[in-house]
């Protein structure tokens, strides 16, 4: 009898504190926000929220300061497109290779090479990228500088690829045994199969696996910071430089007065970057909760 | 039963443990280490005195970081650090936010640093006067043909915004120390995160030009020799040039102490300033504040 209530008792503990945890996290979400906008939104008492978003220059410590970060906006969405646009298509081939046709052992051996990919610290790609892809970028495209938007994008989508492929590859691997039986039933071959068939019922989970890879991009700092240049110009070309939005933050930090002008700027990009990154999650959920469905 | 008893008394000690070493770690830290952050243009300079100031004193330890002349300053106001190093003068509100937290911060001139403005050892150009440097700084002049060097677009490379040399070189090079002037660097300028990045970038390109503390000059990069103006004579970046102030672009190097420096913050400051510690500096690369 004791027993048994100490281990309802017991179950209630657990089952608050796993409550507790849950609740917990979207606190900290929630708080990081606050904290955000009440930092950033005391640079709008001074300067209109339109100034700031398509203002063209950014010269944050001259006299008068001019925070205008389209240049930056603009800098980050080419970089991650780039990225996207190199990771997305090679992730999830990669990802269906792995799921579909590749023979057990070698199977296990990609997995395990992917997820080591995904461990390399950001620093060091970005360091390779420096020294490496930087001067190479610069001979093949006779450039003046090799510290260029593609640069960063090459480099970003090395990042961005371990998630691509192993959130893509547990999707294709969860489409039920049924639909492949049915589909070569029918005289389908292995490639139709695959790709009507295995492609298709997995997608919104692909879609999910590409959405969080490009959140992954659009918040990476280090390793950009390093290879794109950080000029703070509108880019009009993949071959130019660009200074992304979080590059900006991670330089600047260091050095703004706090609670100046300079800083409020800083927090009011975080909050910019805090949207997109929330967008693409957003976006990201809706299709990971429709492919459970 | 038992087990969890002594699982539990274990991990008891083991938390007190901990905790009493932290306990005397903290205490001993306090009464024998000095922290210094600031200027990456100095961290080297810093690092060489702290190791000379240690082996004279093996009881105490200074620990020297660098971040940028912002984040040394940043880091003393909320008194994570004792020093901190500036490539720079103070900013009147940094003064402002000291007085605000209860303390006059002191600034005491340790050293002075010649800047180099360094091109690719290829690039036939090897003089500039401080107007073409404005010039190719600001993005007025693009090509290295403008100026006398070969057809080939300019790469200008400068360090970020929390640099004390870039807000230094902005203020006396591309503004002239007209305090009403609106000059900027180029939109275009690279921004690098470290002088041996401009270094590295310099090294294995040949339209770049870029600029850091003459102590970074290696033989990968050429060193220009800078004129005041087209009539006066150019001059290179060597420590008896800066000394001489014959140099045009050179800069003190400063400490700055929260209120006037005390106890072993104050012996290490001695130290600097004395002769033995102004050896240093020329072993360093860069020019003593007075001739010894």
């Amino acid at each position: 009898m004791t027993s048994n209530r100490l281990r309802k008792l017991k179950e209630w503990f657990i089952e608050k504190a796993i409550l507790l945890s849950g609740v917990f996290s979207v606190v900290f979400v929630l708080l990081i926000f606050l904290f955000l906008l009440r930092e950033g939104l005391s640079l709008f008492r001074g300067e209109g929220v339109g100034d700031f978003l398509f203002g063209k220059s950014w010269y944050p410590i001259s006299d008068p300061p001019r925070f205008g970060i389209l240049p930056l906006i603009l800098g980050s969405l080419l970089v991650t497109l780039g990225a996207a646009a190199i990771s997305v298509p090679i992730g999830i081939a990669a990802a269906l290779y792995i799921a579909e046709i590749a023979p057990g052992r070698l199977k296990e051996g990609l997995k395990a090479g992917i997820e080591l990919l995904a461990a390399i610290p950001s620093v060091v790609i970005g360091f390779i990228g420096m020294i490496t892809l930087g001067p190479w970028i610069k001979s093949i495209f006779h450039i003046p500088t090799g510290l260029t938007a593609l640069t960063g994008s090459i480099t970003l989508a090395f990042m961005a690829m371990p998630t691509i492929v192993s959130i893509a590859e547990d999707a294709i691997t969860a489409v039920p045994r049924q639909y492949r039986e049915a589909a070569i039933a029918m005289g389908a071959t292995k490639w139709q199969t695959t790709w009507r068939i295995v492609a298709r019922a997995a997608r919104p989970g692909m879609v999910a696996a590409v959405m969080l890879g490009i959140g992954r991009v659009i918040g990476e700092t280090m390793a950009v910071m390093m290879v794109t240049g950080n000029a703070a110009m509108i880019p009009s070309s993949f071959l130019q430089p660009v200074r992304t939005l979080t590059a900006t933050i991670a330089a600047e930090m260091g050095e703004s007065v706090q609670g100046g002008a300079h800083y409020a700027a800083l927090f009011a990009i975080g909050i910019v970057l805090f949207i997109i990154t929330f967008l693409i999650n957003g976006v990201a959920d809706i299709f990971l909760h429709r492919s459970r469905r | 039963m038992a087990r969890k008893k002594s699982l539990l008394s274990a991990l008891a000690i083991t938390l007190i443990l901990i905790i009493g070493l932290a306990a005397c770690s903290r205490q001993s830290q306090q009464a024998s280490s000095i922290q210094i952050k600031g200027s990456d243009t100095m961290v080297n300079l810093g690092q060489a005195w702290a190791e000379a100031f240690m082996q004279a004193h093996p009881k105490v330890s200074v620990a020297v970081t660098g971040g940028g002349s912002g984040t040394g300053i940043a880091a003393l106001l909320s008194n994570t650090c004792d020093i901190a190093e500036l490539s720079r003068e103070l900013k009147p509100e940094e003064i402002v936010m000291a007085r605000e937290k209860g303390f006059e911060p002191k600034q005491i001139t340790v050293a002075l640093d010649g800047l180099a403005v360094v091109v690719h050892p290829a690039n036939p150009v090897s003089q500039l006067t401080l107007d073409q440097l404005a010039a190719i700084f600001s993005g007025a002049v693009t090509n290295w043909k403008e100026i006398g060097g070969a057809d080939l677009p300019i790469v200008v490379l400068s360090r970020e915004v929390n640099s004390g040399t870039h807000v230094y070189f902005k203020e006396h090079v591309l503004r002239r120390n007209q305090k009403e002037s609106q000059v900027e660097f180029a939109a275009n300028a690279l921004m690098l995160s470290s002088s041996q990045a401009i270094a590295d970038e310099v090294a294995q390109n040949s339209g770049a030009i870029g600029y850091f503390g003459m102590g970074y000059i290696s033989a990968k990069e050429k060193a220009l020799a800078i004129a005041k103006d087209a009539a006066a004579p150019f001059i290179q970046p060597t420590i008896d040039n800066v000394l001489s102030q014959a140099y045009p672009i050179s800069r003190p190097l400063l400490m700055v102490s929260r209120g006037q420096p005390r106890d072993l913050v104050a012996d290490f400051l001695n130290f600097v300033l004395s002769p033995e510690g102004q050896k240093i500096v020329i072993k360093i690369d860069f020019v003593p504040v007075k001739k010894i």
